[in-house]
Formats: C-alpha cells, structure tokens, sequence
C-alpha cells in the first residue's frame, strides 16, 4: 500500500554497481588504462588539473576514468581528493619568462625575438575526420627545433618598455588570497578574481569572453602573447631561506593587450588582461584573460554594465563543481515544499472559485 | 547500527583537524551572534554541493566518538540522500547512527524538523542551499550584507504585504523568513512554515551550515524565533482536512501520495520515525494497522 521508496539503501548499492558495469562497457573491448588516458587524453587530463586545480596526470587522468570520461565529473573527484591534502610550502611566483616554451605565438607583431613557434596545435589543420585513426597508425617524423635555449622576451614587456603599457607593479611580499581556505569576498581583488577565474570552468569562461567580444563590455583585445611549457616550481623552506627547486609543471600563459582610451587623468595607453592554466589550454587562457580585463571596469573607471565586467556575477557563477551539484541537487527530492505549494495553489484556486461563483450569483 | 570499519586512509569525520577547528570557529561566532550569516572557508567534499555539504561540513566538525547520529531527509530517514548521508558518517567516522529522535545526539536534516519535540544536549544541522533570506529580492550579497548590518528588512515587509494585497494571504509556504533574537532576519532553509515555530526556543541547539555559499549561522538554545507577519494577517501553518493514512496522527507535516493514476491519493506522515513510532504505540490511520 505505502508506494513511497523504502530500501534506498539496497538501490543505491545496486545503482552504484550498475554504474561500474557500464563504465567498463563490452568486455570484450580492452580496458582503458590510465597511463593511455594519461598520454592518449592528454587535453582532457590537462583540462581537469587546471579546473579541478591540482596538477598531478596521473590522478587527473583516472578521475577521468573513474568518470566515464565526464569531465566535470573529474573535476569534482580531483577536487574532492584535493581538500583532503596537507598543505606543505606556498612556491614562489612562477617566471614564465624563463618558459622552456614549446609554443610561443604573438598576434600583435610579425615577428619578435624568439621568433613565432607554433608547437603542436589544431590552429589552421582542416577539422576533417581522419578515417586513418579508426586504424591504429604510425606517427609521422617531426623535426623538431630545441627552442629551450632562445630568449623569448614578452612582448608586454617590450611595450612596457615604450610606456605605452599600464605598468604591472608586482609586490611579491604583499599577502594574497585563498579561495581554496577562505570564502569569496567582495569587493574581490585581481588575485582573488584571476584565482577563481583558473578555476573557473572553460566553457562558462569562454561565453563571458566571448561577449565581450561582441560588444557586452568590449575591450577591444588583442592576443599580446601565448606561451605555453615547462616552468620551474620553486618553494623556500623556513629551515633553509633560500628557494629550492621541487620540480617542474606545464603551463599555458595568455598576455591579452586591451585598449584603453584614457580618462581626463591618464593618458591612452594600453591595459592587460591575464589567464594562466595548467597544461596546454589555450582557449580556457585565452577566455580567462579576456574575462579578467573585462571584470577590471571597476579599477579602471570605466561603466560596468556587461555580465562579464559584473565581478559578483562571474566569480559566483564561474565554479562547475558548484554550478554542476546545485543544478544537479533538484534531483533530490522535494516533496516536504512541494507539498506546502500544492496547499497553497489549491487554496488559492479554491477562493477564487468561490470568488467567481459568488460574482455569477449576483 | 553500528559501523566498525571505517574509511582507511581519512581522518575521524573525513575533513582534517585544521578544517574542523576553522568550523568549530565559524561555528561559536555563529551562536555568539544568533541568526548572523558567518563567512567560512567552506571544503570541497566528496559529495555535490547543493546536497548537503554545509550540513555535511558542520556535522563533521562537531561529531565525536560518542555521538549517535541521525540523518533524514524530508523528515524521512531512507530518502536516497540521507542514506547517502549516513552511510559516508558510518564510514569515515563508525559512530552510532540510529533513526530515533529521541536516541539522536546529533541530527542532521534536509527540509525539516521532526516531529518530536527536540531536547536540551540535542543538535540538530540543517543542510541550507540559500542562506540569506533577501536573495530574491537582491541578488547582490555586497547590498544584503549592508541590509544585514543596517537591520534594513522592509523590502521583506513590502514582498510579504505584496502577496496579501495579490493573493489576500502571504503565498510563502517553505523557507519563511524567520527574525532571530529581535535582529537578524534569517532564512530557516526551505522548511515548511509548519516547522516555524518549533524554531522558537528550542531546547536543542540549531546549526544552519551553506557549503556552496561558504555561510554557516545558528539558533542558541532557548531563543526567540518570530516568523514575520502583520497585525492582521498573523502567521499560520498549513492544516490538513485528512489525517495521516497510516498512523492517524493529525498534528504532523503530511506528504501526499499518488496512489493509482485516477487521482486517488492518500497522505502519510512525512517524519518516518513519528509516524512509526505512533504505530508502535497501537496508533493507525484508515490504511495503517497497528504494529505488533
């Protein structure tokens, strides 16, 4: 007679093994092991560090496994490992200019020092469907150039040079936030912001920075730099108080140069927008950088009135985990305020019945 | 119930002892200042947000060895999520968990208060997905933290006289925004108003905890909760013509069932455990039978 679920218990221990079936799908296909997501998948497991903000291919790449290839999925599991980890060692800023970069390109000059290095990139392939990579094939020879050893200036200094780039003041000793250890805040500050935004999932950081693209809080970009290798990770601990190298991580940086027409008290120049990544992620770099000049509005006098210049309406609403389990929570059930609505309708309806019957009778 | 095996390779309650002291400090803020909104460096969990991680957060920080815990959601202790819920506590933490009020020292809740009056020693979490009450009249949280510190709350008087010039009766039957010790105005988490007034100086300690929205808030023991009103459009609950199918009770929140597709329905005691209980006492409803 009672039809409401009992034994949830039992059903989702029977959910759950369910979902380990058809994670593994045909047996008679070979399973999938992390080391080929690991080299095979290496965006999708790029992708997952930067928004999951852990760096480690191995994790990243059977949370990619464990969720059936689901990337926001991923991410929440990286996510969920992460906030369980001691923290030892707060690294001291990255220099990318020392980037043994394996792409470097500049859409603002033809050519600089350093050259234009393309590296691996989909930019200007055809997008057709290669019908040979349904067969397993060889890889053809590449002849590669050591660009480790050129120096590669960044084109905003060279522009800072001129002056005709707002300066960057950088006070390494000033404290900075901690999104991952403290709540947002507003008024939110560039480093808090640009945190958010590396965490920030690409897909929603693309759509912001595409519509400032497209006139909701233009600001006029121009790719000033991307870079993207390998940097040195570097952490002074107490004991010693001198830095260390631990290791080295793959970044991708992107330098946005923004117009800036000047006010009565500043004289044109031009404004920066940054994004940073882990791995290669050039889009998600790009979109964060535009999003990051865009949100600047405030600091630079000029009008907020696009969503992507509105800091409370991107930072809140940047995070997939987030977004992902609140959207995905009205699965649960909400019987208990349903029912109180279902009372409050039928009531409602019931008066004005009454209401209409008694007009009719008049 | 006891769970001897817990997760190996995690702390006691999953969240680190730094975590759980930063908490426990949000927390005594949170009871210091009844009703305040507390800013917390909210965790990400193994759960979703949105599913409970503000109550999954708070319970974890404040659990200990000896605690017996209860989890329901809808008032229901084998809704899929409390189950859930239970069984990540019973893992990372294999402390006594039961679905008795009464036996609970610590009760984590989705959407309601249970039935039994809670008692002094009792804490009972709610799980909140929007913890400030002005959200739908103001999206920005800088403007609700200035109307917080200004006690600025007509916009809520206004939204509320709207509904009764609209409707002739204030149309909130969940999440009704509560006062709180005469000074904050508070959201209860999307409880039905039924469960309101057993807000109003309870004996039980009450915790709010916000995962995604990173705020965690409290009602002291024996502090006055108001739900807002006017002279002449008091505050009431919602009442049934039918009484519980099972139990008879008719002074408890009833969950309405589709029982055929022809619209024959029936209703049934939201809070599981009180309408067993009731039973077990030789009560039943037109459907029910008493227990043996």
């Amino acid at each position: 007679m009672y039809v409401a679920v009992k034994g949830g218990e039992k059903a989702i221990r029977n959910a759950h093994r369910l979902l380990a079936e058809v994670r593994r799908g045909d047996l008679g296909v070979p399973e999938l092991s992390v080391a080929q997501i690991k080299e095979q998948m290496s965006l999708a497991v790029d992708r997952v560090m930067t928004e999951g903000s852990l760096y480690d291919r191995d994790l990243a790449a059977l949370a990619i496994k464990q969720a059936r290839g689901d990337l926001v999925e991923a991410i929440f599991l990286l996510r969920a490992f992460r906030t369980t980890l001691a923290r030892f060692a707060i690294s001291t800023p990255i220099d990318t200019s020392k980037m043994k970069a394996q792409r470097r390109i500049s859409a603002t000059y033809k050519d600089l020092p350093g050259g234009q290095v393309l590296g691996p990139t989909f930019d200007y392939t055809h997008r057709l469907l290669d019908f040979a990579l349904m067969a397993e094939g060889e890889v053809p020879e590449v002849e590669k150039m050591d660009a480790s050893d050129v120096a590669m200036p960044r084109v905003t200094d060279m522009l800072d040079h001129e002056g005709l780039i707002e300066r960057e003041i950088v006070d390494d000793e000033a404290p900075i936030a901690d999104l991952t250890r403290e709540p947002l805040d507003f008024p939110a500050e560039r480093n808090l912001r640009l945190q958010n935004l590396a965490r920030g999932d690409e897909g929603f950081l693309l759509a912001m920075g595409y519509s400032t693209q497209r006139g909701y809080g233009n600001s006029h970009p121009f790719a000033g730099e991307i870079r993207m290798g390998e940097v040195e990770i570097e952490i002074v601990p107490e004991e010693l108080g001198f830095a260390i190298s631990i290791g080295d991580i793959f970044v991708t940086e992107c330098e946005m140069v923004n117009q800036f027409k000047g006010s009565a008290t500043e004289a044109p120049k031009f404004t920066r927008g940054y994004g940073l990544a882990f791995g290669e992620a050039e889009r998600k770099a790009m979109a964060m950088a535009l999003v990051d000049r865009a949100m600047r509005a405030r600091e630079l006098g000029e009008e907020i009135k696009a969503p992507a210049q509105d800091e409370e309406f991107v930072l809140y609403h940047s995070d997939n985990v987030e977004a992902s389990g609140f959207v995905q929570h009205l699965k649960l059930p909400h019987y208990v305020d349903f029912q109180g609505d279902l009372e409050m309708v039928r009531n409602l309806r019931a008066e004005q019945k009454q209401t209409e019957l008694k007009m009719a009778g008049e | 119930m006891s769970h001897a095996q817990t997760l190996e390779g995690y702390n006691f309650a999953y969240l680190d002892e730094q975590t759980k002291r930063m908490i426990r400090w949000a927390i005594l803020k949170a009871i210091a200042v009844p009703g305040y909104q507390v800013p917390f460096g909210s965790r990400e969990m193994p759960l979703p947000y949105g599913w409970g991680t503000g109550g999954i957060q708070v319970t974890a920080s404040i659990i200990g060895q000896d605690d017996t815990l209860k989890v329901i959601d809808q008032g229901a202790d084998d809704t899929t999520n409390a189950v859930s819920i239970r069984h990540f506590f019973a893992r990372t933490t294999g402390v006594k968990t039961t679905e008795r009020t009464e036996s609970a020292t610590l009760i984590q809740t989705r959407h309601r208060i249970p039935e039994r009056p809670l008692q002094e020693g009792q804490v009972l979490v709610y799980q909140v997905p929007i913890p400030e009450p002005l959200r739908w009249l103001e999206p920005r949280e800088t403007e609700t933290r200035k109307m917080h510190a200004l006690a600025e709350y007509g916009v809520m008087h206004v939204k509320l006289y709207e509904d009764i010039a609209r409707f002739g009766r204030i149309a909130t039957s969940y999440a009704y925004p509560v006062m709180v010790n005469g000074r904050y105005l508070m959201s209860p988490s999307p409880i039905p108003k039924f469960d309101n007034p057993k807000m109003d100086n309870m004996p039980a300690l009450q915790l709010f905890g916000a995962g995604r929205e990173k705020r965690i808030y409290a009602i002291p023991p024996y502090t006055k909760v108001e739900s807002l009103d006017f002279d002449d459009h008091p505050f009431e609950v919602q009442k049934w013509d039918d009484c519980c199918a099972l139990c008879g009770a008719q002074d408890s929140y009833l969950d309405e069932v589709i029982i055929d597709d022809a619209g024959g329905r029936m209703f049934v005691c939201s809070d599981t455990d009180y309408c067993e209980d009731r039973r077990a006492q030789g009560h039943y409803g037109p459907l029910g039978q008493a227990a043996e």
